[in-house]
């Protein structure tokens, strides 16, 4: 086997460890094959900020020799396999000092795999991920989205089940029966091991044909010359906003802050505010709330999200005074970043029928659990989901007290 | 342009002032109409910013005197003073120099034209207040302009020519100005202070350009960057580091046409080394009492010279590399000492041996630490160290560094 690499896309803050624990236990099942590997997180990641993209990485080898020529490097130039451990990320990845969004599938080599822990159908996912060259498989592990995070370890399995998965999409890289031993060693419980095997038997995949998904071209600059970049550390502020014109009656008003046009952050989001402009009171909370300047100031007064600036943090729902005027929604339900004001402006009993039919799309567990009891109800929920009926898995709630990882960037 | 300045020359004339040369540098500020000075109390810097706040309170200069709650402040707050167009002065000493590390680590990168002054001080502990030159040097490798002066006219002249070397678009780098503790800093003798109509001639006032940070040029300053920017940020200071070396030249040479004073090669000064067969080489005022010694040992037929460096960043390698070919032995005295370093030397001694690596002919070369912790370098000191040299270019099999004036 020459060298395997795999990739872990995660939420950083609420999936941090999960991903640490996937990518640990690609290289403890490869010790147990004989093999060798390292495992790492990508450094210019900020992971202890909330649903930040980030990813970790984890290389298997032969031996040592094979393993340093990719050894010290801050991410491997293609994966075997990207694991994707909350679906909204397919949309693509935008992470802090990074360039722009970039696919999902970016590092994925010709042949090889995309692997979602999702609920979604296939086609829903295919849409949100950019379109490839190459053929590749996409490979789905039923559940919702884990929050094995930073500083709780909601244990759900979710770390066993991506591991047991791997072993049957690619069993030259880790057999089950090694991932069985490692998951042993490391977790000491057989409830895991099962979840393991589990997995390893329903994992689904299907072939994605090149140009299938999103055909969105992504964002691309050339890096400049040493010469070429302005002397003293320096870059060029971003200039106050502007006002802009009505659609419908073409005047002028209202205010649209100007925006960093290189460092988006959107995919932060894994859901989104959903705005009925006719219960709008214009009270002005959202857009002094918000902490990130997402809303512009309408023409006509109202309080429009710019969804290219939105975290999707909530903080707009929770501050709103009026019920059902915004309502944060799951994020997979949308496919693009447009204007909802535009659209208000344009067809308003389309709007309202469009905003009902929107929030059915209740988020699952984006920023944070939404009413205390969620995490029982949901593990129900993922254990018929993931096994077809009540299985033998064991759910675990510990603190995880790695003080080491926990510290803060910056 | 010559003409006029000829003829405020006739008009205007030098002034002799007996001042120390922290009270030259107080004066130079004065002159160059420094905009923001910050201070924070350490000896031998202190009596800078004690003429400084006379001058300031005696209504002779006007300008922004804060005094800072630590020497990091002090260095924070002229950096960012400078950064929004403010010709700046500040310094420090010994540990206090050391304490302002961060600040003075960042301000290369941003391109801020701080002078500062160095009083040079031994670095704690023991405590002590005597020169040693190891407070400066840290700053070596960072992108600062470093230079050594030996007496307070100098310390005036090159105050002057730090901020026309530091303002020029060409490099906007800080430079530190290193000045003996006590043998300079408190030493006082005859300065011809020049006239202000002089000065103005020299010094054009400070143009930041695009860098000035002000609402009218938004700029972000200093944003976090990742693995793909920061060599070509670097490449930017060498390549401004580069450019000084012609910069300086020019500067000297401006001073020399306005204030008719002729310091030579701008970047070491050479001392009877015409004839010499061997030289010492050294920086600061070591160089009186070396000087006194090598008049003597000249009447007595021994052909020795001095080298005094004063531009130690950008180092003058190619032309340090000519002059030293000549000889037949060098030996370079540091009144600094590099721990553990190539040869267990001085700094300076194994920067001039990496200069001379690529020389068409290599003199033997012996490093002397000397004059440590402000212990004075005394005449026959010197002559020990040049029989050294001597023999040592004589073919003798020596030691590569030597401890002079230690007790043993």
């Amino acid at each position: 086997m020459a060298t395997r690499s795999v990739e872990v896309v995660y939420r950083g803050i609420f999936q941090k460890n999960l991903a640490k624990n996937i990518c640990r236990g690609i290289v403890l099942a490869a010790v147990k094959q004989g093999k060798t590997g390292i495992a790492f997180g990508r450094y210019g990641d900020s992971p202890e900020r909330n649903g930040i993209p980030a990813k970790n990485f984890a290389i298997v080898a032969d031996n040592e020799e094979e393993l340093q020529a990719s050894m010290a490097q801050y991410e491997p130039k293609s994966v075997d396999i990207s694991i994707v451990v909350d679906d909204t990320l397919c949309k693509g990845v935008e992470s802090w000092a990074w360039y722009g969004l970039q696919p999902i599938n970016k590092l994925t080599k010709p042949g090889g795999y995309v692997l979602v822990t999702t609920m979604l159908p296939f086609d829903d996912l295919l849409q949100m991920a950019h379109a490839k060259e190459y053929p590749y498989h996409l490979a789905v592990v039923r559940g919702l989205p884990s929050f094995s995070g930073l500083w709780v370890y909601k244990d759900d399995h979710t770390d066993v089940r991506i591991l047991g998965a791997i072993a049957r999409l690619m069993p030259d890289l880790i057999s089950l029966e090694a991932v069985e031993a490692a998951v042993r060693q490391e977790w000491k419980h057989e409830h895991k091991v099962a979840s393991a095997r589990k997995s390893h038997e329903r994992v689904e995949t299907m072939t994605v044909r090149p140009g299938t998904g999103d055909p969105t071209k992504p964002f691309e600059f050339e890096l400049p010359k040493w010469w070429e970049m302005r002397e003293g550390v320096t870059i060029p502020g971003i200039v106050a906003g502007e006002a802009f014109p009505d659609p419908a009656t073409g005047s002028v008003g209202g205010w649209r802050p100007a925006r960093n046009p290189y460092f988006k952050k959107f995919s932060t989001r894994t859901m989104r505010p959903v705005v009925d402009f006719d219960t709008c009171i214009k009270c002005t909370l959202c857009w002094l709330q918000c902490p990130d300047s997402c809303f512009d100031v309408t023409p006509d007064g109202l309080y429009d999200v710019n969804m290219e600036a939105c975290c999707g943090c909530g903080v707009c729902e929770a501050v709103c005074p009026v019920d059902d005027c915004i309502t944060m929604v799951n994020e997979s339900a949308f496919t693009d970043n447009g204007s909802q004001w535009a659209m208000w402006k344009a067809n308003k009993e389309t709007y309202k029928t469009w905003v009902k039919e929107q929030i059915q799309h209740v988020p699952d567990r984006s920023h944070g659990f939404r009413f205390r009891g969620q995490y029982e109800e949901q593990i129900r929920t993922m254990v018929s989901a993931g096994t077809g009926g009540p299985g033998g898995e064991e759910i675990t709630e510990r603190v995880v007290t790695d003080a080491g990882e926990a510290s803060a960037g910056g | 342009m010559a003409k006029v300045i000829e003829k405020v020359g006739q008009v205007e004339a030098e002034k002799e002032e007996l001042i120390s040369g922290s009270e030259a540098i107080a004066v130079a500020c004065k002159l160059a109409d420094v905009d923001v000075i910050t201070a924070y109390p350490i000896r031998p810097y202190d009596t800078v910013m004690q003429y400084v706040a006379k001058l300031v309170s005696n209504g002779e200069m006007d300008c922004e005197y804060i005094v800072a709650e630590s020497e990091h402040s002090q260095f924070e707050i002229v950096k960012h003073a400078s950064a929004a167009g403010a010709r700046v002065f500040c310094g420090s000493s010994g540990v206090g120099w050391m304490y302002a590390f961060e600040a003075i680590t960042v301000t290369p990168a941003l391109r801020i034209p701080m002078v500062a002054m160095v009083g040079n001080r031994a670095l704690d502990d023991p405590g002590a207040f005597g020169v040693e030159h190891n407070d400066a040097l840290a700053v070596r490798d960072l992108g600062w302009m470093l230079v050594w002066v030996d007496n307070a006219q100098e310390a005036l002249d090159v105050a002057l020519i730090a901020y026309r070397v530091a303002e020029d678009r060409r490099v906007f780098l800080p430079c530190a100005i290193a000045c003996d503790g006590a043998f300079l800093t408190h030493s006082q003798s005859i300065v011809k202070v020049p006239p202000q109509s002089w000065v103005n001639k020299f010094l054009p006032p400070y143009d930041r350009g695009d860098l000035l940070l002000h609402p009218d040029n938004p700029i972000t300053v200093a944003p976090q960057v990742n693995e793909d920017w920061l060599m070509e940020l670097r490449k930017h200071n060498d390549e401004a580091m580069k450019r000084a070396q012609t910069v300086i030249r020019e500067a000297y040479a401006d001073h020399e046409r306005i204030f008719g004073r002729a310091y030579g090669n701008p970047f070491f000064e050479e001392y009877m080394t015409e004839d010499a067969e061997v030289v010492l080489l050294g920086m600061g005022t070591l160089s009186m009492p070396v000087k006194v010694a090598i008049r003597q040992m000249r009447q007595q037929g021994i052909k020795v010279g001095f080298v005094r460096l004063r531009w130690f960043r950008p180092f003058p390698t190619g032309e340090l590399q000519q002059t030293l070919s000549r000889f037949k032995g060098v030996g370079v005295i540091d009144r600094d000492y590099s721990f553990g370093s190539p040869y267990f030397s001085g700094v300076l001694a194994n920067e001039i041996r990496a200069a001379l690596y690529n020389a068409p002919a290599r003199p033997p070369l012996l490093s002397f630490i000397c004059g440590l912790g402000g212990r004075e370098v005394t005449v026959p000191y010197v002559r020990e160290m040049t029989d050294l040299v001597r023999r040592a270019a004589a073919g003798e099999k020596l030691e590569t560094t030597y401890w002079i004036g230690i007790r043993q």
